[in-house]
């Protein structure tokens, strides 16, 4: 019987030593799957093709499961975000207070849908379905920075200042 | 580690703790932090030293009234300051020995009084990040106590006879769970704690595992010690990276204390406990959904039977409890099943934390004893609603729950009034609404979240939650008939009964309380093409009578 070789790295970037590193720690278990996808996502930002398959291919997952999993879960991101993220929470709390209100802002605001990153790369808007600061409701992460009872001119503000920093 | 050592240990956190005339306590939680809770502790440290008095300043966890903050608790005055701003600080620290700061004091006594608090008995007194913090209030001392003097006979027995049941909503006798792993037969068994807070507009389990992380890891330790586990799992949303930071440095030093790991307390027991990250999936808060999540799969959930308690993780036996579950071991085996069961209400035993959030004064942290009214928590702990409008509603127990108006206020907290009242406990979500919110929005909005967070997997669900989400939509923007409201009805039932597992079985519960309760908004949209709260824009024109 031949032993398993894993792949070798995509390239030289030293993020992908950490991404290795991950699957090492957990033996390349095929449980670890979730976990190093997470450690490609922190490192690079979101998942690409050769990322999916690198990692599928460590840890003997077929690549059709590795996809499936990845588009499972909300958290993965198959695009790269823009250089800055503005996320508004939708969960209840937010919602009671207006939060649909503010995507609706943001949409027009910065000419894109949820989930979308504006044409020059400046700013990605996404939603999050409860970051847990519900009694400082509605909330906005600028950049993962938590904001409370953020309002309209507020956010806008924001996002102003992002379209040319 | 020995009792003797523990309580060595604790003696010499308390005396070194008595070289400090004063403690100030800064809440950190998430809610504070973005009040500027941070350059506040700053402030506070900068001050304490120009002053010369000996002061102990504490980052700790949630305290609860998260509206009053940034807060900050001093003692021994015992004094309690809310929306404190870095340039008070000064004043707190020249107040310690003194008066306390008048116009900081927070007057939230009926706030408080109400409250009774087991799960949050450490939070705003310790330093999450410090392991001895913890042992000097009585920490790992259940651990210890059950690993050398009591059976996992014994320690099962203790935790029926208190009465506790599963918080994380399904409300399932703990004891008798935990007696079902221990019978299992395997020569590997799994403890898992669920922390996959996937309510939104909740954060007790976020706040608890913040701010006082080695309660959940005893508890763990000692369900472990109880069903014959060597290992375990914490399952945590990714959304709470600060939760996962406080685990991963808990576990870190229980496992320098020995806590964790090999021959605890010099018995034969070993037990220790790896991470597992969510990825952003609600159905994985489902107990077979979770285990798929834990061993690297999509997050679907399976028929039951099997229960994980007989065949889970890698189809062994495993015992899988909520975090505020784990978080109410340690003092039930501390003070006795009794002490515990002589809270609380008839059937629902011991307290409760909810987050107590939406349209009312004092939002934040509370926990109460079970079988407290709702109005007392919505009016005396919350302070009732703020600007003149009108309670309409609260939410319990998320997308799975449902909405009860003002006349069932008069209900006891317990898990079974409020499934009788056509809601139920949930994890702990508490919403309040007032008359700025449209019910049938409401139930839309649940509804779209159980239809974008559907595995897909069972048809009934997957497609049924699509059907009603376009009914309500339908209805929402004027265009509904009462034909639509009519297959509506008989649509929830069909979710209801024919779902694979607990998402789609609850789903149509905001739909189905708010027609109960809430129906002539539902016959305003669909007849008058009117929105009482001005919520729901109207495309359809109102029809002329002729």
């Amino acid at each position: 019987m031949t032993t398993f070789a894993p792949p070798a790295l995509p390239s030289d970037d030293k993020r992908w030593k950490i991404v290795n590193g991950t699957m090492r720690k957990n033996g390349f278990s095929r449980a670890a799957l979730i976990e190093t996808l997470h450690t490609v996502q922190s490192s690079f930002g979101f998942l690409d093709d050769e990322a999916i398959r690198f990692v599928a291919q460590s840890l003997r997952v077929p690549l059709s499961q590795a996809y499936g999993v990845v588009t499972f879960y909300h958290y993965f991101s198959l695009k790269p975000p823009g250089k800055h993220t503005v996320t508004i929470c939708a969960g209840t709390a937010c919602y009671i207070k207006g939060s649909d209100k503010l995507i609706a802002d943001a949409e027009e605001g910065l000419g894109i849908k949820t989930g979308q990153t504006t044409k020059n790369g400046q700013t990605s808007l996404m939603t999050a379905r409860c970051v847990g600061a519900c009694s400082r409701a509605p909330v906005v992460l600028f950049d993962g920075e938590v904001a409370g009872e953020v309002n309209r001119e507020q956010m806008l503000a924001q996002l102003e200042r992002w379209t040319v920093e | 580690m020995t009792l003797e050592e523990l309580e060595q240990v604790a003696k010499n956190v308390r005396q070194e703790n008595e070289k400090y005339d004063f403690e100030v306590n800064v809440c950190m939680d998430l809610a504070c932090n973005s009040q500027g809770a941070g350059v506040l502790h700053s402030a506070l440290v900068k001050a304490a030293e120009a002053s010369g008095k000996k002061v102990l300043i504490r980052k700790t966890g949630c305290m609860g009234p998260c509206s009053s903050g940034p807060l900050v608790r001093v003692d021994p005055a015992k004094a309690l300051y809310h929306r404190v701003k870095e340039e008070n600080a000064a004043a707190i620290v020249k107040s310690l020995g003194e008066a306390p700061v008048a116009q900081l004091q927070c007057d939230l006594n009926e706030h408080f009084d109400k409250q009774v608090r087991v799960v949050l008995e450490n939070a705003g007194h310790i330093d999450p990040e410090k392991i001895d913090d913890y042992i000097a209030r009585d920490g790992y001392k259940a651990l210890l106590t059950a690993l050398l003097e009591m059976t996992p006979y014994g320690v099962i027995h203790r935790i029926t006879e208190s009465g506790l049941r599963g918080r994380g909503g399904g409300g399932y006798p703990t004891g008798l769970k935990w007696s079902t792993v221990a019978k299992a037969s395997g020569d590997a068994k799994y403890v898992v704690c669920n922390g996959d807070e996937g309510d939104p507009g909740a954060f007790m389990d976020r706040s608890v595992m913040e701010g006082d992380p080695h309660r959940v890891i005893e508890g763990m330790a000692i369900a472990a010690y109880a069903v014959g586990a060597s290992k375990g799992f914490i399952y945590v949303r990714a959304e709470y990276p600060v939760a996962v930071a406080r685990l991963t440095t808990a576990l870190r030093e229980a496992r320098r204390r020995g806590l964790l790991g090999s021959n605890l307390g010099g018995t034969t027991f070993n037990f220790d406990i790896e991470i597992r990250l969510g990825a952003g999936a609600f159905v994985c808060g489902e107990e077979t959904a979770l285990i798929a999540s834990i061993e690297g799969r999509r997050g679907t959930p399976k028929p039951r039977p099997p229960y994980p308690a007989v065949s889970g993780l890698w189809g062994k036996p495993t015992l899988i409890n909520n975090v505020e579950t784990y978080a109410n071991i340690a003092p039930i085996i501390r003070n006795g099943g009794k002490w515990f069961f002589n809270m609380g209400s008839e059937r629902s035993k011991g307290t409760k934390v909810f987050a107590l959030t939406g349209r009312i004064t004092h939002t934040g942290l509370i926990e109460v004893p079970l079988g407290i009214k709702l109005w007392e928590i919505i009016d005396v702990i919350g302070g009732g609603i703020p600007g003149g409008h009108k309670f309409k509603a609260v939410q319990t127990g998320g997308p799975s729950g449902g909405c009860l108006p003002a006349e069932m206020l008069g209900i006891g907290v317990s898990y079974d009034a409020l499934m009788a009242a056509g809601s139920i406990m949930g994890s702990g979500g508490m919403i309040v609404m007032d008359d700025t919110s449209c019910m049938v929005n409401v139930a839309r909005f649940f509804v779209e979240f159980c239809m974008t967070e559907s595995c897909g997997k069972c048809i009934p669900c997957r497609a049924g939650t699509a059907q009603m989400y376009t009914l309500l939509t339908r209805i929402c923007n004027g265009t509904g008939t009462m034909e639509d409201l009519n297959l509506l009805e008989r649509l929830c039932g069909t979710v209801k009964e024919a779902s694979l597992c607990g998402l789609g079985q609850t789903a149509p519960n905001p739909v189905l309380s708010t027609l109960k309760y809430f129906r002539n908004e539902y016959i305003d949209h669909i007849v008058h093409k009117k929105c009482t709260a001005g919520v729901c824009a109207m495309q359809a024109p109102v029809e002329v009578m002729a």
